[in-house]
């Protein structure tokens, strides 16, 4: 056995509580966004090259499962994360946006490179320039396409969103206010 | 007898005297400026006849606001795949009430390729049975391909010019 046998870390640390003999006692609420960010089902959204990538990181090389994403929902009504990957015209964006509001609470939204983030270099007439024009993103992945490290580090930013944000945030205020601007509900 | 450009263009400026306004041969490729009305005759000549141009390759427009005779344009690629040679067929009109004759009785493949003229140019073609847009975002309301419309998305906030090159 080589040097470089990866470990498998299989006790990550707990969320913060108060431990004692037989006994752990922590807050609901951190024990369910842990359970939830282990078990984020993506819908693959993939329109272009970033899709390709997009497959690159599902591939055992990358290996998404790894986080707790291999489960690929390609119904949104069982999706928690909509992986926007690629160039969205203007003709798909109500499409995207019917997507988005299929989807089941609590979601999030990647945008996956330069065309889904800002319309990258297509600059014209027929494309969208980003896709939060018609919905609300929690994580932008940079590039042109991005590397599929750089769509991990995204995940794993929307794992972070999943275990500190309130459990039930589609009752807050900002929230909702967020979704009406978009006309959404 | 060889199947040339000289050949035909020679058997089509007989048949057709009046028709054929202009000719010339860029890269090899024998191009030809048809008389609007009569495009529809021609062609239809052209694939019946034993000239035999069987297969519409592409359909696409063009527009030239310098000239307003010839403002808009239409070009038809033709394909006689049995001799193997290829034509391109342009004809011009002004911008108002642009229209010409459709090829959809004599070529199915016209169809989609006349939409999307349509839909780029505002090019009506006379006689197709659906002509509604079929790329563009149903919503968009012009035919962005006219020069007189900005490549750009109005909508943009976040590109600087210099960066892309304008």
């Amino acid at each position: 056995m080589s040097e470089n046998t990866p470990k498998i870390n299989t006790n990550a640390a707990p969320p913060a509580g108060f431990s004692g003999e037989g006994f752990f006692a922590t807050k609901l609420s951190d024990l369910i966004g842990m359970a939830r960010s282990y078990s984020l089902w993506p819908l693959p959204f993939a329109t272009s090259c970033c899709g390709i990538e997009f497959m690159a990181t599902m591939g055992p090389n990358y290996d998404l499962a790894r986080f707790g994403g291999e489960r690929m929902s390609f119904s949104p009504r069982q999706a928690d994360v909509l992986m926007v990957c690629g160039t969205i015209s203007k003709k798909l964006g109500p499409i995207l946006k019917e997507v988005y509001t299929q989807m089941a609470e609590p979601k999030w939204v990647i945008a996956v490179g330069a065309c889904a983030s800002s319309g990258g270099i297509f600059d014209t007439y027929s494309v969208l320039q980003g896709i939060d024009k018609v919905i609300p993103v929690d994580v932008y992945v940079p590039g042109c396409p991005p590397r599929p490290e750089q769509i991990l580090e995204g995940f794993m930013q929307v794992q972070a969103l999943s275990q500190s944000e309130s459990l039930r945030r589609r009752d807050l205020p900002q929230y909702k206010e967020l979704l009406e601007s978009y006309n959404i509900n | 007898m060889e199947f040339t450009n000289s050949f035909v263009l020679e058997a089509l400026s007989r048949e057709f005297p009046e028709s054929v306004i202009s000719s010339s041969e860029p890269f090899g490729m024998l191009t030809l400026e048809i008389k609007k009305e009569d495009l529809k005759k021609v062609i239809h000549h052209m694939k019946d006849s034993s000239l035999n141009y069987v297969f519409l390759t592409d359909i696409c427009g063009i527009h030239h606001p310098e000239l307003p005779e010839k403002e808009l344009g239409v070009i038809y690629h033709l394909h006689n795949l049995v001799d193997n040679h290829r034509i391109r067929l342009k004809t011009f009109m002004p911008r108002e009430n642009a229209e010409v004759d459709s090829l959809t009785d004599l070529y199915a493949g016209a169809n989609w390729m006349e939409r999307e003229t349509f839909d780029f140019f505002g090019i009506k073609f006379k006689g197709h049975p659906d002509l509604r847009i079929i790329l563009n975002d149903p919503e968009l309301g012009y035919h962005p391909m006219l020069k007189e419309y900005r490549l750009e998305d109005g909508t943009r906030t976040d590109k600087d010019d210099k960066m892309f090159g304008r």
